[in-house]
């Protein structure tokens, strides 16, 4: 299965993105092989919307599960609509968040905001 | 003439002052393009006359048609749109309504339907007539009402238009046709900091502006030391004044109840036009 989770650089090891909209990163690991892919969130720099672009761009990549802090109503809609599931992030590392996951230790994100929507977030 | 009022924060008296312009001009139009918090109407309360709702246009699939090319959703520069499950999502509050969508759709599966963001009212207050424009709850974006609203102006009559606070997009649509700018900065350093925004904004756009600075009390006032140092026209020092204060916040114009105040801002007007 395909796990997703927002992150800054292109390493395992550093922390989960605040941001999922506009994360520069997104981490693609399938749980069977353990191959890792990274994937450049296309959405970071737009003008508005970001999550819901970034959101198409994980259903896109046939990820499973989402593993972040936070998520905007929009981005959640179209995760949804896809039967993506959604994991609260916890403080540490992508690898270890994602242990944690395996692990059954993560939460489903249930405290979606409204979004910061208007003029890339202000 | 058309005369914009705005100001970098809120609550530095815009509402005030323009209200207060109107009701000195001999005969106005008051236009409130804060749509996300119009207040103007609590104190010209104009007896209604008209009300109108302010539409926009959004895409809506016919998925009997659509092929799933996504043309659409990588057009959308705004990312109102994405492609789930064999099923096109349009997401109404983040498009803005340009109908490239629609136009390029090779299925012909878009087509515009109509929305309501809000209204805009209009009505009679004395010698001051009122527009007021109204963004509903939940709504992104005022720029639509904001366009409705300066549209129904006409070139002949005085016009006051009482911007939003801030110096973003619906700022910039409010005082794009005006002929004159006015800013109102407050005594302090933050208000000082929010004026150069302003102040920016107003010769970015090439418009002739001036500066009324409000609540003004004894020493220091870095907004005036801003306007110095610029070489920025002040076109009226308001006092600060218990009294104002007080007749504001029983919703009273004071250039109504006041002869001072009615030379003050009468004077602001001769200075301008």
């Amino acid at each position: 299965m395909k796990v997703s989770v927002p992150l800054e650089n292109k390493s395992l090891e550093s922390p989960v993105c605040q941001s999922f909209g506009r994360t520069p990163l997104f981490a693609l690991v399938d749980t069977e092989s353990c191959a890792v892919e990274y994937l450049d969130n296309s959405a970071a720099a737009s003008q508005g919307g970001a999550g819901i672009k970034a959101a198409q761009m994980i259903v896109d990549s046939s990820a499973k599960v989402v593993i972040t802090y936070r998520l905007g109503q929009n981005a959640a809609d179209v995760l949804n609509a896809a039967n993506i599931e959604v994991y609260k992030a916890q403080d540490g590392t992508v690898i270890e968040n994602i242990e944690k996951w395996k692990e059954g230790k993560l939460s489903l994100l249930d405290d979606i905001h409204p979004g910061f929507h208007n003029y890339g977030g202000m | 003439m058309r005369i914009a009022v705005l100001s970098g924060k809120g609550g530095t008296g815009k509402t005030f002052v323009s209200v207060n312009l109107a009701c000195a001009a001999y005969k106005a139009v008051y236009v409130d393009c804060d749509v996300e918090e119009p207040n103007g109407h609590l104190f010209l309360k104009p007896c209604i006359t008209k009300k109108e709702q302010v539409k926009v246009k959004v895409p809506e699939v016919d998925m009997s048609k659509c092929t799933g090319c996504r043309i659409c959703v990588d057009f959308c520069k705004y990312n109102a749109l994405a492609y789930i499950n064999n099923k096109l999502m349009v997401f109404n509050e983040i498009c803005h309504s340009c109908n490239g969508c629609i136009y390029l759709c090779p299925e012909k599966a878009l087509k515009a339907k109509e929305r309501a963001i809000g209204e805009i009212e209009e009505g009679i207050s004395e010698n001051v007539t009122v527009f007021t424009g109204r963004l509903n709850t939940g709504e992104v974006s005022g720029i639509p009402i904001i366009k409705g609203l300066i549209e129904k102006l006409s070139d002949e009559d005085t016009v006051i238009i009482d911007c939003p606070p801030g110096s973003a997009c619906v700022v910039m649509e409010s005082i794009r046709k005006a002929d004159y700018c006015i800013l109102v900065a407050e005594p302090t350093l933050f208000g000082a900091h929010n004026l150069s925004m302003v102040y920016d904004l107003v010769k970015l756009f090439d418009k002739p502006f001036g500066v009324v600075l409000n609540k003004c009390m004894d020493g220091e006032n870095p907004s005036e030391q801003f306007c110095i140092e610029n070489k920025i026209n002040i076109l009226s020092k308001i006092p600060y004044d218990e009294e104002i204060g007080r007749l504001n916040s029983e919703g009273t114009i004071v250039v109504r109840a006041d002869e001072r105040y009615h030379q003050i801002f009468s004077k602001i007007l001769e200075v301008i036009s």
